[in-house]
């Protein structure tokens, strides 16, 4: 017999997948809207009221499409790429805070899959093998062009994930805790960290556009230089993975910027507003994806305003840049904590 | 009971994957296979109450060495036509030292009392609170220095990679 615990947590696993997979879908879909105000067009508007159902009709089509694999190819890994891509990316949702608690019948259940104390180093370890998907998928496609954007695309990674550790171990510093749940729990009382780390969060905001492979940091599929980059030979469902793999990236991404810096589900004068348990909870829910969808909205926002960066300003900027500002972050906060604590006394 | 089964299942992975990394013809599949093996291992540092060592395992090795071997690899596209063969004199005396060093580990670990791992008898030893307490307490200066020795080996690296200095 199951516990009404792991059933509870049964659903929310679904929920969370659910809701990250439909939200991935419209980013497409809000994506290519966004393009269209952005370039003075209309955008999509032929399936459904304003093109809503697009989604669902390219979904049809790349699933209808030839499934098609080089003959020069290594079969197994080129299937294997598409899949680590999107496993990956569906990893990260179980530490995110998705609202306050819950109460049923007198139990009170969280809406986190699970709160483990080192969250922040689950949330770098995720991130950290994420890059395989593209590497393996780029590597076996045996194409130059999806070598080139393999091989970028693991560098881009491996050198902006030293600048997102140091902002985040400002961060950790600050906050004393590892886990995601308390991070969110102590911006409830005092204001968001956003306030005590503008520059930890210009940094990190920074390395989570180049992580997620996003304009302006999209140098692995440079349409102009190699044609696709790492899914230069993919068709089909397996290309349909890695472009939806980038949308979660994205979704799952802003859900983490939101939690860390703009106080995850809390919001201003929540507790005077007369609501209470699972009425809170729930517009603390609302809220939250509120904060989520302005972060989707902003990459969009950024990736059809600013153009590509050069490959070597791409590395100047991860290396001589973010990585010294990130250490002088981290300088600044202990010398601040230092005072705090009468450390200069 | 449910340890016991997780202990015998990651065994398993590690050593099957062990194998494979290498008995694999293609050096892309060998660092795969290493990679799932390093997987292993975190999980038996998990089962061993080492949280943050399990996490950093996984981010520094799976994460980050791992990536810029394949980089390696990719770069220099080896594969089976074209990997240089060595003689099979060097190949014997590498059979015959790796027997060696297995006749070393298993004498060394022989007489090892094994209940100890086993117990789990502190169920907070690997938290981060603690471990750091540790480092920065009583390891303080063996610490610090590591940490320099680490600092002149990227300052060394950087060095040699330079190929001329003005």
């Amino acid at each position: 017999m199951l516990s009404p615990e792991i059933i509870y947590k049964i659903i929310l696993i679904l929920a969370v997948f659910t809701v990250t997979l439909v939200v991935a879908m419209w980013s497409t879909y809000a994506e290519r809207k966004v393009a269209a105000v952005l370039q003075d067009r209309l955008g999509p508007n032929r399936a459904g009221p304003w093109g809503f159902f697009q989604p669902v009709a390219d979904g049809l089509k790349m699933f209808t499409k030839e499934e098609f694999i080089p003959g020069t190819a290594d079969k197994q890994l080129f299937i294997l790429g598409p899949c680590l891509a999107m496993l990956t990316a569906l990893m990260t949702g179980v530490v995110i805070p998705w609202g306050g608690d819950l109460t049923f019948g007198g139990h009170s259940y969280k809406l986190q899959i699970t709160d483990i104390n080192i969250g922040i180093l689950y949330l770098l370890g995720v991130v950290s093998v994420g890059v395989y998907g593209i590497m393996i998928g780029g590597w076996s496609s045996n194409n130059k062009y999806s070598l080139i954007g393999a091989l970028r695309a693991s560098s881009q990674m491996i050198s902006y994930e030293i600048a997102m550790g140091l902002a985040l171990i400002s961060l950790v510093m600050m906050t004393g805790t590892l886990s995601l749940g308390e991070i969110v729990h102590q911006q409830d009382a005092g204001w968001a960290n956003i306030v005590y780390q503008p520059l930890g969060f210009l940094i990190f905001i920074i390395c989570a556009f180049a992580e997620t492979n996003r304009a302006p940091f999209d140098l692995p599929e440079t349409e102009s230089e190699l044609i696709g980059g790492y899914h230069t030979e993919y068709s089909s469902m397996k290309l349909g993975f890695f472009l939806f793999a980038e949308y979660i990236n994205m979704f799952i991404s802003s859900a983490i910027i939101a939690s860390l810096y703009f106080g995850g589900y809390n919001f201003p004068f929540q507790h005077s507003l007369g609501l209470e348990g699972n009425a809170l909870s729930l517009v603390q829910t609302f809220v939250f994806f509120c904060k989520v969808f302005f972060f989707i909205f902003f990459y969009m926002w950024v990736r059809w305003t600013i153009p590509r960066f050069r490959y070597d300003q791409l590395m100047n900027l991860g290396w001589k840049t973010l990585i010294p500002l990130a250490i002088l972050n981290l300088f600044i906060t202990g010398i601040v904590i230092g005072f705090r604590n009468g450390f200069f006394q | 009971m449910m340890s016991q089964y997780l202990f015998y299942f990651l065994t398993f992975v590690a050593i099957f994957c062990a194998l494979l990394v290498v008995f694999s013809k293609n050096p892309i599949y060998s660092a795969l296979f290493l990679i799932v093996t390093f997987f292993a291992t975190a999980g038996h540092y998990f089962l061993l109450n080492a949280q943050f060592l399990a996490a950093v395992h996984v981010i520094v090795y799976a994460g980050a060495i791992m990536v810029l071997f394949i980089y390696v690899i990719m770069m220099l596209n080896l594969n089976r036509e074209v990997e240089p063969h060595k003689s099979t004199a060097i190949k014997i005396a590498a059979t015959v030292c790796g027997c060696i060093l297995g006749l070393v580990l298993v004498a060394a670990l022989r007489e090892t009392e094994m209940s100890a791992i086993s117990e789990y008898s502190n169920p907070g030893i690997g938290l981060i609170e603690r471990l750091g307490n540790v480092l920065f307490g009583a390891y303080m200066v063996p610490f610090e220095i590591s940490t320099v020795l680490f600092l002149s080996a990227m300052v060394g690296a950087v060095f040699l990679s330079k190929k001329s200095i003005h």
